[in-house]
């Protein structure tokens, strides 16, 4: 059993086309760049602003590299042949924005409960509906947490930069895989479309990892069942004889669908919520800046993360006591973390380009007597430095 | 007696033992459906290792998924097409089955199954038209005949079914054929076809749903909705000599076409050959 992109043919062919090097690239190239690093070669998408130059950038390289690029009729079909494709052993991402990740939903419920390991990067973009379609935006942190319907878990990265972007997609490659489930990019329009200076690494330095197969056949035979303990089943992939039954109806360990027995629902969902919280070491990752003697704090994430550090650090400057909590997975929020900050500062500052999403989650994990406020801008324009130092003095 | 004659049916060797017995109705069409399946794959001795069946959702999805024992996909409503797109071009050298409703793959699924067509890619899928949303209890489908009644269309059906067959056909499939479940040696032979057609092909099976179809339609019995079958089933050749007024209200049964179109997995294939030869990258 093979999973596509391991082959060591696969290494040369990186080595040939990306040389290792200081490159000006787009965030959507990054992104799409990471993802041929992480072993990715099944793309299915539908064009959408501001996400379209990731599938332009898959279309062209793909094929290079010896893998696929489908263009579907919409959203819906895209997701749905990534997860035909990733049951046959590929890695598989596709790039979408508010509308197109909307679509989506119902899927990617479908890819958490039969646990399919693909990527799905959602080009943050301006709304409700078609709103500033070409411009970025952060308003889509609780879709990638509650779009779909039902008690599930989620693991959601952000990336802060266009360097970043490769790195973290990287990461939802290695996160999906491991822990076989789908993992999404919370990427945004600003960033997206921002050119920046990103080293692109040698192939060697790239950490890669492939989702467990099963090692006999009594494991085959259990595509949901746990045999390891860390509550992730081995994947039997289709095409090597083990008839393998795959259901997004809720299911016991050998695949087959029972949904008359309230003890096998909940089972399995709670299997499934126990694989993402038992395994947090997995994909657990944030910034902190200047935290230790910080008696305000800066929360950002994504593309906000940038001005909030270039805030913080010209009121370090003026001799303010602020530091930055950036979470860099941002499902499941870091709340523990959050909470030791908590009891340090007396005010916590949100910066985010939307009316307050992130916020909400900062606020369950702090106590009344801290001060909480966001600082929130929509319109598609990013916050600036200034804007954010002016609530940093604003509390100090 | 059912006993026995169920412990000499040799396609049993093709069905998920722990999944049995089927949740199907007695008298429902889609055993039929399951039959000629079966028999097919087993005439042409088709290894089921070397099958992917995908399915929807409603009771014709549940043929295939859980019963039939190969690689089964059992997705949401309406996605089988798409999620098979993505398994056929995982895996080009097996065979990819959709097997799924009418209202699944025309109604929910219209898009899907019309680009499917138009790439021509290698799946076969075969579609349970039984004039109805039977899983969920007898609503109006886009197949329902005018004037029919169903639960939504309690006074009477006002809109004009889609012939799928025609429009999979007009939208650039390989291979398209139409038979009801009365006609299950020629169903046979057809499914046989589909499945060694290289490109897209559909298999419209016209099945009874007496449960939700025929007890609303004055045919509460399997028979009387077979009989329905063969009174008003015309063949392909004959129907082109009829007016469209003669032939309202019958089924058209027979290949309604068959013809070779490069096909999309290969396409793509010799896509990446011809790339990776471009930018000298072939034999790395
Ligand atoms: C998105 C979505 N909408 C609606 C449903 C409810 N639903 C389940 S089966 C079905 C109809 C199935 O009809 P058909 O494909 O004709 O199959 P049949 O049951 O008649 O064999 C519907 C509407 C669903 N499961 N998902
Ligand atoms: S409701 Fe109709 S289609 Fe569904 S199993 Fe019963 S007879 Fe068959």
């Amino acid at each position: 059993m093979i999973i596509r992109g391991d082959e060591p043919e696969q290494l040369r062919l990186l080595k040939r086309l990306y040389k290792p090097g200081n490159y000006f690239l787009q965030g959507n190239e990054a992104v799409a760049y990471g993802a041929l690093f992480a072993g990715c070669r099944f793309y299915a998408g539908y064009p959408i602003t501001p996400s379209s130059e990731i599938a332009e950038t898959m279309a062209r390289e793909l094929p290079k590299l010896g893998g696929y690029y489908l263009q579907m009729e919409d959203e819906i079909g895209s997701i749905a042949a990534m997860v035909g494709a990733s049951w046959t052993g590929f890695k598989v991402m596709t790039a979408t924005a508010g509308p197109g990740f909307s679509l989506m939903q119902e899927n990617l419920g479908y890819a958490v409960m039969t646990e399919t390991p693909l990527v799905l990067v959602d080009v943050q973009r301006s709304g409700p509906s078609t709103g500033q379609a070409t411009k970025g935006a952060q308003g889509d942190f609780f879709q990638a947490k509650w779009g779909t319907h039902g008690d599930h878990p989620i693991v959601a990265v952000s990336p802060i930069s266009v360097e970043d972007a490769f790195w973290e997609t990287v990461r939802a490659f290695n996160i999906s895989e491991k822990l076989r489930t789908p993992v999404v990019v919370l990427f945004d329009g600003v960033l997206a479309h921002t050119r920046e200076q990103i080293r692109i690494p040698d192939v060697e330095e790239v950490e890669i990892t492939y989702r467990k197969l099963p090692k006999n056949e009594e494991e085959a035979k259990l595509p949901f069942g746990d045999p390891h303990g860390d509550g992730v089943p081995p994947m039997p992939l289709f095409g090597h004889g083990y008839f393998t039954h795959v259901t997004g109806s809720t299911h016991k360990e050998n695949g087959l669908r029972d949904v008359y027995t309230p003890e096998v629902h909940d089972r399995l969902v709670r299997r499934i919520h126990r694989k993402i919280e038992q395994n947090k070491h997995v994909y657990e990752k944030y910034e902190e800046y200047f935290t230790d003697d910080a008696e305000i704090l800066v929360v950002s994430w994504g593309v906000t993360a940038r001005p909030s550090l270039g805030a913080v650090l010209k009121a370090r400057d003026e001799g303010i006591r602020v530091g930055l909590f950036v979470p860099k997975t941002v499902h499941p929020f870091p709340g523990k973390r959050i909470k030791e900050l908590g009891k340090k500062v007396r005010a916590i500052l949100v910066p985010e380009m939307n009316l307050g999403q992130l916020i909400l989650e900062v606020q369950r994990f702090v106590n009344d007597d801290v001060l909480l406020k966001g600082v929130n801008k929509i319109g598609g324009v990013p916050l600036t430095v200034e804007e954010i130092l002016r609530e940093i003095r604003g509390v100090a | 007696m059912a006993k026995e004659i169920y412990s000499t049916y040799p396609m049993v060797k093709y069905l998920r033992k722990e999944a049995l017995p089927t949740a199907l109705c007695p008298g429902c069409g889609g055993g039929t459906v399951l039959n000629a399946f079966a028999n097919a794959v087993d005439q042409l001795k088709i290894d089921p290792k070397d099958l992917v069946v995908v399915s929807g959702i409603g009771c014709s999805a549940w043929i295939a998924s859980p019963y039939f024992l190969a690689d089964t996909l059992h997705t949401t409503h309406g996605r089988a097409i798409a999620f098979a797109t993505g398994v056929k071009v995982g895996l080009p050298d097996k065979k990819v089955v959709v097997i799924s409703g009418d209202g699944d793959l025309a109604s929910i699924g219209g898009n899907h199954l019309l680009h499917a067509a138009r790439r021509n890619i290698d799946i076969t899928v075969l579609l349970v038209n039984n004039f109805i949303y039977g899983m969920t209890g007898g609503q109006v489908a886009p197949t329902t005949p005018f004037g029919a009644k169903t639960t939504t269309s309690p006074y009477r059906n006002i809109e004009h079914p889609l012939q799928i067959s025609e429009t999979v056909a007009a939208a650039g499939a390989s291979y398209v054929a139409r038979w009801t479940t009365a006609h299950v040696y020629q169903l046979i032979e057809s499914i046989k076809t589909a499945l060694q057609v290289k490109g897209f092909s559909l298999v419209e099976v016209i099945s009874q749903c007496p449960v939700q179809y025929g007890r609303r339609n004055k045919m509460k019995e399997p028979a009387e909705m077979l009989r329905w079958f063969l009174k008003n089933s015309v063949p392909v050749s004959k129907a082109k000599k009829m007016s469209p007024e003669e032939l309202e209200g019958k089924f058209i049964i027979g290949e309604i076409i068959n013809r070779q179109r490069p096909e999309f997995t290969e396409e793509l294939n010799k896509l990446i050959d011809e790339v990776q030869e471009h930018f000298g990258l072939k034999g790395e």
